[in-house]
């Protein structure tokens, strides 16, 4: 369900709305597995831009918590080419120098003597120096994004890592303010950030929830109810929750409509893998009333169902099921960059409207929703 | 005593080279001694030390180390070790800005880090700090002071090759929600704690420690509970 997640931020906004949000929070007891999963959006979000397949030109990394260098060693292992990514990503480095230390120390330095300052030359790193003012960091981040190329109206992503870091220089509101003010910038086309919520009082990851469309939370595997915190010394406990971790996501819909997914999350190498739980049902476990019934589907049932072609998809006939994905997903789109989603429609029906009489081919969506689910298929619709 | 179940453990966690190592300890159960360990390791290893002192004077150390077979002195006079005297922090003249002391300390750290990277030696760069819950009273309390100079050494451990081991005192910070403690658990890459052993006093054995790698490249995480002989 980060895929989920991940979707919407790439989908990006509508004209006329504020860009879709993204908080993911994580507390020290899977403390690791937050952050991580963090990178993991952020590169997801980063290749999504790199292809194209996003309203997103791209992607503007504030990094707070963690030096530059990690992204681009977690991008390249992610096999993001080099190339691609100094065009897509531009990262906004409050890590290096946050208050202008350095700085003022090769200044002083070079008053007295040439010595050769150690910095970091690269292009899409830029330096940011007065973490403690906030109008200055929004107008940064805004050039960040104006910085890519393309034609029309450039969008980019914003990604904050971490928003707990900038709290410790600045107020609760002035930071609302900058996210509020970055959400509503015309050119942002999604926006996330993390938030260690243990380390500050409840009522502010709450402030910083209500700004955002989505709420990702990263929570341990194992609590132990009693204590309802580590016990010093009982490591199983521990060792479980550094590669495990439940992924709870909150996203609301454009009607105002709310979901709750749930997934695990697991450590695989240098990334996390997310394994969408049979115990999906866990989270509605409370709501729904004990029955004699099974409601649920088992898994070979599950695998029958998604086999199914239904009538008013295409029927294979030897052409690959094409699942429509985002905006520009389809083969064609790859060979001419120049084609809007639309365009791409209309000529996947062509040759088949050549061929025959009129008929109408369905393009399944890659939304999570399946066809013949409960859910009504036309709440997307702003009436 | 670091043939014993310390020893062995601290050395198994400090096999992965953990850039940022937080000791915890209590009342009950110094660890002290980790510092000293981690101190020893370092100067052998052939790299450089910059020691914050805050709880002792150079002399405790130096009577400690050559207990364990290491001449301070002499790493201190061969340029290995260079020990920042700061029982008096911030002193200089009174009345200044807190954080400008925090600026002019990490200045000093920097120029000897820089100096070491230059040197034809330049083995690993170790900052030690002894002991964070004393540098905190003498910013009066400002964490987000401390914090600042911690986030800049930390900066050091990713750009110019050198590690930062702090010592903390665990059992200040129980009654807070949110304090210093918490802030440094996040930054750890490696915590180490010594605790009291669960089961009370025994004759010989003082105490536990236990190791937290959080790096966030370790693909294994391994834990282990090793007990403490002193």
């Amino acid at each position: 369900m980060a895929e989920a997640a991940v979707r919407y931020l790439r989908d990006g906004r509508l004209e006329g709305e504020h860009a879709p949000a993204l908080s993911v929070s994580g507390s020290l007891q899977c403390c690791p597995l937050a952050a991580r999963a963090m990178l993991h959006v952020t590169a997801a979000l980063a290749s999504h831009a790199a292809s194209g397949k996003s309203q997103a030109r791209g992607l503007v990394i504030v990094a707070f918590d963690r030096s530059p260098q990690v992204y681009l060693d977690f991008m390249r292992r992610r096999g993001l080419d080099p190339n691609t990514f100094n065009r897509c990503v531009r990262i906004l480095d409050c890590y290096s120098d946050p208050i202008g230390w350095k700085q003022k120390i090769q200044s002083q330095q070079h008053q007295e003597s040439s010595v050769e300052p150690c910095s970091m030359d690269k292009e899409n790193v830029t330096i940011f120096r007065s973490v403690k003012d906030v109008d200055k960091l929004m107008c940064s981040i805004i050039d960040l994004g104006r910085g890519f190329e393309g034609e029309d109206k450039i969008y980019f992503t914003i990604a904050i890592d971490s928003i707990s870091s900038m709290l410790k220089d600045a107020s609760v509101s002035s930071i609302s303010g900058l996210l509020s003010n970055l959400r509503s910038h015309d050119q942002t086309s999604s926006i996330f950030w993390l938030i260690h919520s243990d380390l500050h009082e409840p009522k502010f990851s709450r402030a910083f929830e209500c700004l955002s469309t989505m709420v990702a939370s990263v929570e341990p595997a194992v609590v132990d109810s009693v204590y309802e915190e580590e016990i010093p010394g009982n490591m199983s406990f521990l060792e479980k929750n550094y590669s495990n971790a439940k992924f709870y996501v909150r996203l609301k819909r454009r009607n105002g409509r709310v979901k709750h997914l749930y997934e695990e999350l697991h450590v695989e190498g240098n990334d996390v893998k997310f394994i969408s739980s049979s115990v999906s049902a866990e989270v509605n476990q409370n709501l729904l009333p004990k029955v004699q019934f099974n409601l649920e589907l088992s898994e070979k049932e599950r695998s029958d169902r998604a086999n199914v072609v239904l009538p008013f998809e295409h029927q294979g006939k030897g052409e690959p099921i094409r699942i429509y994905d985002g905006r520009r997903s389809l083969p064609e789109a790859q060979q001419d960059p120049n084609l809007t989603a639309s365009a791409i429609l209309d000529e996947v029906k062509l040759p088949k409207s050549a061929t025959s009489k009129g008929e109408i081919h369905y393009i399944r969506d890659s939304d999570d929703e399946q066809p013949d689910s409960d859910e009504d298929p036309d709440d997307d619709l702003d009436i | 005593m670091e043939e014993y179940g310390g020893g062995n453990l601290l050395s198994e966690a400090m096999g992965s080279g953990p850039r940022v190592v937080v000791v915890e300890d209590c009342v009950e159960a110094p660890a002290a001694f980790v510092l000293h360990l981690l101190l020893k390791r370092a100067l052998a290893g052939g790299g450089a030390v910059a020691l914050l002192a805050l709880a002792q004077p150079f002399s405790h150390y130096d009577r400690v180390l050559r207990k364990m077979g290491c001449n301070l002195s002499l790493h201190r006079k061969n340029g290995r070790l260079h020990f920042f005297d700061l029982q008096a922090f911030p002193g200089g003249p009174k009345g200044g800005a807190i954080c400008d002391a925090f600026f002019r300390l990490y200045g000093d750290i920097q120029r000897v880090v820089d100096a070491n990277r230059i040197a034809e030696h330049a083995g690993q760069f170790t900052v030690m700090i002894d002991d964070v819950s004393l540098l905190e009273v003498a910013a009066h309390g400002s964490i987000d002071d401390v914090l600042d100079f911690l986030h800049y050494c930390v900066t050091l451990t990713s750009e110019m090759n050198c590690s930062l081991v702090v010592l903390i005192h665990e059992d200040i910070y129980s009654s807070e929600r949110v304090g210093l403690l918490l802030h440094l658990r996040y930054i750890a890459d490696l915590v180490i704690r010594a605790a009291p052993l669960s089961t009370g006093l025994a004759t010989d054995v003082h105490g536990q420690v236990s190791s937290f790698p959080l790096l966030v490249a370790l693909a294994n995480i391994m834990m282990r509970v090793g007990v403490l002989h002193l």
